[in-house]
């Protein structure tokens, strides 16, 4: 965790008063609705379809036990007994009052947590691998970067008012967990032949209705410069980005009408003002940042345990828990688990306030008192000794979250939808829950491998389709809720060779009932024609293409025009 | 009548701001008296009203899809130079006062139009900001208030120009 400083503390608690003042004048009609908003949302305050919503930072998607003991105390206190993490590493509460909130933001503040710019035309929470600090391909703790970048994004008065939402992903490995193709600016992490640290800088990507790969504004660029550059980046943006249309108003509309070159000069002719200026990063404020973080004291332990290899040997569901639910780690006898919130009938990312408490226990045994969320909606604990593992998954199996699930085709990323959203045209955690029902066979889950399927109840991608193997997104049609599938999109390049791309849709869209078939059928093609089990889903629509899975839906070309011809015919 | 707060305080304003009309024409220039003119009039009749500049009663406003560059070598010059809000979330006003102070190193009063409202002056002021035009419905007492809102800030500003990392460091906090 990091450890706010006296400063870091005096900012949240000032915005506390800032909010509580806010709350006042428009309860007492002094703030319009309109002006009230801008500034409601900039704490994370929706008026939703039902209720409010408040959405709580959790920077970074890290946690130490103390916090989620009091998110579960707020949960409790001032909502309905559960809590929504979201692929944004927040938590989102649905039911607090307005005239609550500036409490509950004031009881945040004790654990040193906020809901700043949750929302709003403005920089929201980082996000990065959740794996960062433990993974064994690691190039740098992003985690150290990402607090860097949101102490600058935190109250920046230039860049407060911005076109639209902007989101930074920072990536600190060799692998891209932390999809850094797909956001607004994303920072990937890389060494240069010196050992140098810098950033490659990703520009003008991002999901939603115009869904974009960032494209590469900087192959390079050294650490010392990283706050100057996006300075200069987000100064090109807020004077030039456009403002007469929300749905044109992302850097990456600004990006595809300027072209990525012309872009890139104004960005640079911008820096030349900028750079080795004031906010020019130095090694010490490096290390004072990295110097605030707790750090586990990790004990000198060997690679392997023997009680742990005769467990795996013996216990079958063990072993399979651990096959997909247990992350290599770069400490010796360590290990990093996730705890999949992804079991069958509960909605993706909901955890109740008992489940947090009893997380946050066996955090602080099992894990140094810390935990991450991580943006596919599950929780980590990054720190388990490998002699604890059977014991951690018993409990863990106990509480509901030992579904060995997490790569494979149940683990779905999914928006909370038309059952809470006021902004959804389907619903979606039902059609998830359909899809995990209809998969429940965990032998054939391991056959199929590793699949990312992702789910969006409208075109606003919160659900993030428009980059899951297999994407469904819920359309509108006439008041009915139907479902596009894409096929194709991928995150990131978590495996080498494999970048970030965009799904494509295969055709027309189904009724909620048919969307289990729908993805069966695909899954039947991959697995006549995958090379061998190493070949996942995703590589073989790559190397075939997405006709073969267009016919396994539709048919080939011939049934396909007999069957829009039966169509007309009946309309 | 707009209340103005100018440095934090609530003052009688002798500027007279002049407006396109509703066709985009350009306004007349009174013979007399304290004026703000928009940018395009003043490029284009810069020569005829340089000397009104130097004597201190005429000044420019910048409309937010415009930009101080229209202005360079001139900037200093001004005793007054007004940036407009068109609305309260659009943001841009807070990059062109920044480039005004710090990049083309102006001097004068600088000041916030439009849809200038009371949650929004702590940025502006960070930003360069030394005088507001209150949105006529804004309670600018109450106002007053809002510039203490935060005792610190991460960033650059142009009211602290060193970062709070340099600072910091310089304090030898932790």
């Amino acid at each position: 965790m990091y450890i706010y400083d006296e400063i870091d503390q005096k900012l949240v608690d000032e915005r506390v008063v800032q909010f509580r003042d806010q709350t006042r004048r428009f309860l007492a009609g002094k703030l319009s609705e309109d002006e009230f908003r801008a500034l409601r949302l900039r704490n994370g305050l929706y008026i939703q379809r039902y209720a409010p919503m408040l959405r709580i930072a959790i920077p970074y998607g890290l946690l130490s036990t103390k916090q989620l003991r009091k998110l579960a105390q707020i949960t409790r206190k001032y909502d309905r007994g559960y809590g929504h993490f979201s692929t944004r590493q927040n938590l989102q509460l649905n039911w607090p009052k307005i005239e609550r909130v500036p409490d509950i933001l004031a009881e945040l503040a004790t654990v040193q947590m906020h809901a700043i710019q949750t929302s709003g035309n403005s920089f929201r929470n980082i996000t990065t691998d959740h794996f960062a600090g433990v993974a064994r391909d690691e190039i740098v703790d992003s985690f150290v970067w990402c607090e860097i970048i949101r102490q600058w994004s935190t109250f920046h008065p230039e860049f407060s008012y911005l076109p639209r939402k902007f989101k930074f992903a920072v990536n600190g490995a060799r692998s891209d967990r932390a999809a850094v193709a797909v956001h607004d600016v994303g920072l990937h992490a890389v060494k240069d032949d010196k050992g140098e640290v810098g950033f490659r800088v990703l520009v003008g990507g991002g999901l939603g209705r115009t869904p974009a790969i960032g494209f590469v504004i900087r192959e390079f660029l050294p650490w010392r410069h990283l706050l100057t550059y996006i300075e200069a980046i987000l100064r090109v943006y807020n004077r030039y980005g456009r403002r007469d249309n929300i749905h044109k108003a992302r850097i990456k509309i600004l990006v595809k009408e300027r072209g990525p070159e012309k872009f890139r000069e104004e960005v640079d002719a911008e820096w030349a003002h900028l750079k080795d200026g004031p906010a020019t990063l130095i090694p010490e404020e490096i290390a004072r940042i990295e110097s605030r973080f707790t750090r586990p004291s990790y004990l000198r332990l060997p690679a392997t345990d023997a009680g742990f290899e005769a467990e795996l040997a013996s216990d079958l569901a063990f072993a399979n828990w651990h096959k997909r639910n247990v992350h290599p780690h770069k400490k010796a006898g360590y290990a990093a688990v996730t705890l999949s919130l992804k079991k069958t009938g509960v909605p993706p990312g909901d955890v109740t306030v008992e489940q947090m408490e009893k997380i946050a226990d066996l955090a602080d045994r099992y894990s140094f008192g810390e935990l991450r969320v991580s943006h596919e909606q599950n929780l980590i604990f990054a720190d388990v000794q490998l002699a604890d593992l059977h014991s951690l998954w018993q409990e863990v199996r106990a509480l509901g979250f030992a579904t060995p699930n997490v790569g494979l085709l149940t683990n779905i990323i999914c928006c909370p939808g038309g059952d809470f959203c006021s902004l959804a045209n389907a619903k979606s955690i039902p059609v998830a829950e359909a899809i995990q029902q209809r998969f429940d066979d965990l032998d054939y889950l391991h056959d199929i491998g590793e699949i990312d399927v992702n789910i969006s109840g409208c075109m606003n991608a919160c659900g993030h389709h428009h980059v899951g193997h297999i994407g469904i997104l819920g359309v509108d049609k006439n008041g009915e809720e139907w479902y596009q599938i894409e096929v194709g999109g991928n995150q990131g390049e978590i495996r080498p060779g494999r970048g970030a791309s965009l799904g494509k849709v295969i055709g027309p869209s189904f009724a909620r009932a048919e969307v289990p078939d729908v993805i069966e059928k695909l899954i039947e093609c991959y697995l006549a024609r995958r090379d061998s089990e190493v070949e996942r889903f995703i590589d073989v629509v790559h190397r075939i293409g997405a006709e073969p899975f267009k016919e396994s839906v539709y048919g080939n070309a011939d049934q396909r025009a007999a069957h829009r011809r039966g169509q007309l015919a009946s309309a | 009548m707009a209340t103005l707060i100018k440095e934090r305080r609530i003052v009688a304003d002798s500027w007279h701001l002049l407006e396109r009309g509703p066709k985009g024409e350009m306004p007349e220039v009174p013979a007399r008296g304290d004026v703000i003119v928009p940018l395009a009039l003043w490029l284009a009749r810069r020569e005829e009203l340089l000397a009104r500049v130097e004597a201190g009663t005429l000044g420019v406003w910048i409309d937010a899809n415009e930009g101080p560059e229209a202005l360079a070598a001139d900037v200093q010059r001004f005793p007054l130079i007004a940036v407009n809000f068109p609305k309260f979330g659009d943001g841009r006003g807070y990059s062109i006062a920044r480039l005004l102070r710090e990049r083309y190193g102006f001097k004068g009063e600088l000041r916030a139009i439009g849809d200038v409202l009371h949650d929004h002056l702590f940025f502006m002021e960070q930003c360069g900001f030394d005088a507001f035009a209150l949105r006529e419905d804004q309670d600018a007492q109450e106002a007053l208030s809002v510039f203490g809102t935060f005792s610190d800030g991460y960033q650059t500003s142009v009211l602290r120009p060193v970062p709070l990392f340099r600072r910091r460091l310089g304090a030898g906090k932790s």
